[in-house]
């Protein structure tokens, strides 16, 4: 079982797990904000936002995540120019590369974020907006104070799926060079084909760890939190 | 246009030439209707006879084809922030009563006045407090709508739209969804904002309230205005056929 100390020890297999949840939470974030932004754009009443909202889901959910990461490195930083750290810095490689993934994962997942939102708007019926529409409130305000809160309550279940996918996704990152959990791992099989299933066997417990509680947290929180009708 | 100009300039309300059509099915055909200030008008009706969809064009919850609606003298704009200012001033109770599910008795009620008028928070909710105790569920005020019985959330809904202080009070089938031994609370408080000389445009099947309450009653049939009378002339001396045959249904019993 000395491998599971070179875990620790040789490799820092625990870091790595904290890029990965670093990777994963500051991606939840801006896909959430993205996402919102998408489904508000999908449910308006103006065509041509409409039709933005649903381009960008459609284009962006049907593109491979490989490809979305890759281009944010080759095409935006390479080819482009695009930097999202200091250049002068020591870490400048590092932390760009770790920024890029996190802008690739954050638009991949935004597109499933708005779906689930959307499907969320479809739990509150109609008469909630029409009344909310009653009483005065502007289109943006009857989105904001009555429709979003019950429908975030209704994406419960749906929102933590992508975030469940999110985490396992961010493995991807490691095609640019980020050091999270599975760019360790294939650097540890490299080293250690010996014992192959047991490092297979770490990291796929390590992210059942990470999953496992998201799952069971959104299952609760999407009964407890629930529009009473 | 020319009839109708003298309409659109003594009514609150004032509807003319409305037309509105769903699909291939014309549901309001030249409507012309004026309602004074602090009249109520109480619109009846077979099922299907556009009723409630006159109701709703008055705030444009439906958008009318053709025809003009004015309000107060001017006419209802077509979107944005206009029309939700108008709507501001119209107070609407729904059938299904659409009390804000996730909110509380008392946020239901301060949500339009600290949002829309901008009202502070302890002012919105002294207010709505009171107004909470004068339709009588003033204890259920920190509940929320689903532990409330279908009368009690039609009152709160009533209380809703009174807060914002509208000039005009639109009720579209407001006991439809109830319990018939709840349909009498709801009535009361109606009765008593009629009272209070509120104007008032009620869709409803409640013909005794229509006899106590009603300056007016409206019949509509097929999307058309039929009659329009007192409604002790109207209930004991109809003077189209259509309306005689549809009271002779539902009196009878």
């Amino acid at each position: 079982m000395d491998v599971i100390s070179e875990f620790f020890s040789e490799y820092d297999g625990l870091q790595a797990f904290r890029t990965t949840i670093y990777l994963t939470l500051l991606s939840a974030v801006f896909a959430l904000l993205i996402g919102t932004v998408v489904a508000v754009m999908r449910v308006s009443p103006v065509r041509v936002l409409q039709v933005i909202g649903t381009a960008y889901v459609n284009i962006v959910r049907n593109t491979p995540l490989t490809l979305v990461i890759v281009f944010c490195n080759l095409g935006l930083f390479l080819q482009l120019g695009v930097a999202l750290a200091n250049k002068d810095s020591n870490t400048f490689i590092n932390d760009n590369n770790f920024r890029l993934a996190v802008l690739g994962l954050s638009v991949y997942h935004a597109s499933f974020v708005a779906e689930a939102i959307r499907s969320g708007v479809n739990t509150v019926p109609l008469g909630q907006a029409e009344a909310a529409r009653a009483i005065g409130l502007p289109f943006l305000k009857t989105l904001r104070y009555v429709v979003l809160p019950q429908a975030f309550r209704g994406a419960i279940a749906p929102l933590g799926n992508v975030l469940i996918a999110l985490t396992k996704n961010s493995t991807v990152a490691s095609v640019i060079g980020v050091t999270e959990a599975s760019a360790v791992m294939k650097v540890m099989i490299e080293n250690r084909p010996d014992v192959l299933f047991i490092v297979f066997g770490i990291f796929a417990i390590g992210f059942v760890i990470l999953t496992l509680p998201v799952g069971v947290l959104f299952t609760s929180m999407s009964k407890r939190l629930a529009v009473k009708r | 246009m020319s009839d109708s100009g003298t309409l659109t300039t003594t009514g609150l309300v004032a509807l003319t030439d409305v037309n509105k059509h769903f699909g291939d099915l014309h549901v309001l055909k030249d409507i012309n209707l004026s309602i004074d200030q602090g009249e109520v008008v109480v619109v009846i009706g077979p099922s299907g006879s556009g009723k409630s969809t006159l109701c709703r064009a008055i705030n444009r919850l439906e958008p009318i084809d053709s025809g003009s609606i004015m309000l107060d003298g001017q006419p209802l704009p077509s979107e944005g922030k206009a029309l939700a200012k108008l709507r501001a001033d119209v107070g609407m109770v729904f059938q299904s009563f659409n009390l804000f599910a996730h909110k509380t008795i008392l946020q239901n009620v301060t949500l339009g006045p600290t949002k829309v008028r901008r009202q502070g928070k302890s002012e919105a909710e002294q207010k709505a407090r009171a107004l909470l105790d004068r339709v009588g569920v003033g204890a259920q005020a920190d509940k929320y709508p689903a532990q409330l019985s279908g009368g009690q959330q039609q009152r709160v809904a009533i209380a809703r739209a009174l807060a914002m202080d509208p000039k005009v009070m639109l009720f579209d089938e407001p006991t439809s969804a109830l319990d018939p031994e709840m349909i009498k609370e709801v009535l009361d408080v109606m009765v008593d904002l009629a009272g209070q000389s509120m104007t008032m445009v009620v869709v409803t099947h409640e013909m005794g309230f229509a006899r106590r309450a009603a300056n007016r009653v409206v019949f509509m049939a097929d999307g058309q205005i039929v009659e329009e009378a007192e409604p002790e002339k109207f209930f004991t001396d109809p003077q189209t056929k259509r309306a005689q045959d549809f009271l002779s249904k539902i009196l009878t019993h």
